[in-house]
């Protein structure tokens, strides 16, 4: 099925503008050409079909799902939520404020907040088309280890006590059902509200990644590589998370990045662990956080991630 | 006279939500006073948690998203 954009972008660079594909421009222009056609149309049809089944599942609908439920459970269940729940990093504080009000624990909250930008829907389908079941699996479960992990140790030391105390103090006023559109006219209307909504936070993202991607693909040569991030360079996983962490994009946008590096012979280890510290800590969000944590929480929280990351990069390069 | 507030931190939802009222009211010809709550206390003292949301005349209207100009202007003719 996507060959079609492998075919689109041949006909364009190739043979309309003539380039040659042992052309370096050539090359990136048609890693160019057959992304954004490619990740534009996936991202167009994923968002539109789980915004038809997602019309249901609100950030207050959440809470309520949240609030009910026993420590062990809530963790595994925040961290799915995490991955089905559509969310910008503007509506993390009230979402952290209105979790802990409700009485989520505040390591719950955190197992949200950290499996939510990283693993979605965009990124298991994208990874799914481009890179295969085996690495979108590996993906999925490691975030979602990561994130419960990361909840676990928050509630075993006691880290409420880094949050904002005029937080604790807020008093929320009786929880706002919006009533949803639930006629398959309603989840339509819904659907493409989400298309327009995400693809017009995402697509500057998606479209300097894939210009990263691309000038990856055609213009730096496979010994660069090869000989800084290589198989044979024991450093290349923390050097990528280290890279990674005050960057940040969305996975959309992260995928032609890692389908380019992963061309170049990258270990997918490496390449994994750079997607998730671009994708799950980055200085806008950790300054967004600042309004709800105090800075030790805030130091805690990339560390932790980031000592994750590379973990989970080594034990990738270690297995595959 | 409606009193309408437009609850969010100041994201660009939030922004153009509130663009998006006044337009509205102008082409109605309805007479607002609009304004932006900022502050995470108020917004959640509404029950609000995803954001932007839309408070008319004391009551909730809307949470989450950019509303549709036809909803708007449903809020404005009531």
């Amino acid at each position: 099925m996507l060959r079609v954009f492998t075919g689109l972008a041949d006909w364009l660079v190739y043979r309309t503008m003539g380039l040659a594909p042992d052309d370096k421009l050539g090359d990136a222009l048609h890693f160019f050409v057959e992304d954004v056609t490619k990740i534009f149309v996936l991202l167009t049809l994923i968002i539109f079909l789980v915004g038809l089944l997602r019309s249901m599942l609100t950030p207050e609908r959440l809470r309520t799902l949240l609030a009910g439920k026993r420590k062990g459970p809530a963790y595994l269940l925040a961290g799915l939520l995490g991955a089905v729940t559509p969310f910008c990093s503007c509506s993390a504080v009230p979402l952290f404020i209105g979790l802990l009000e409700a009485g989520v624990p505040m390591g719950v909250t955190m197992t949200f907040l950290i499996t939510s930008p990283m693993v979605n829907e965009v990124a298991v389908v994208m990874l799914l088309a481009i890179l295969g079941w085996k690495i979108t699996l590996l993906y999925f479960a490691t975030g979602m280890i990561v994130g419960v992990v990361g909840g676990l140790l928050t509630d075993r030391f006691g880290l409420e006590r880094f949050v904002e105390d005029y937080v604790w103090k807020i008093r929320m006023g009786e929880v706002v059902a919006v009533e949803a559109d639930t006629s398959l006219r309603g989840r339509i209307a819904f659907g493409i509200a989400q298309v327009r909504e995400i693809i017009g936070r995402v697509w500057l993202y998606v479209l300097i990644g894939i210009g990263i991607g691309a000038g990856l693909h055609g213009f730096v040569p496979q010994e660069f590589f090869a000989a800084h991030a290589g198989p044979d360079n024991p450093f290349a996983v923390p050097l990528a998370v280290i890279v990674g962490i005050p960057l940040y994009s969305n996975a959309a946008g992260m995928i032609p990045i890692v389908e380019a590096l992963i061309g170049k012979g990258v270990p997918v280890g490496t390449v994994l662990a750079l997607m998730m510290s671009i994708t799950a800590i980055s200085l806008p969000e950790l300054m967004i956080l600042r309004k709800v944590l105090k800075l030790p929480m805030l130091a805690l929280f990339a560390a932790f991630l980031a000592v994750a990351f590379v973990g989970v990069g080594y034990l990738f390069n270690a297995v595959l | 006279m409606k009193t309408i507030k437009v609850l969010g931190p100041g994201c660009a939802n939030c922004v153009n939500t509130a663009k998006l009222v006044e337009e509205a009211a102008r082409s109605l010809g309805v007479e607002i006073a609009i304004e932006k709550v900022t502050d995470m206390a108020a917004i959640l003292g509404y029950g609000v948690m995803s954001t932007p949301g839309v408070v008319v005349d004391g009551k909730v209207v809307h949470a989450g998203g950019i509303p549709k100009r036809d909803v708007v202007e449903s809020w404005l003719k009531a």
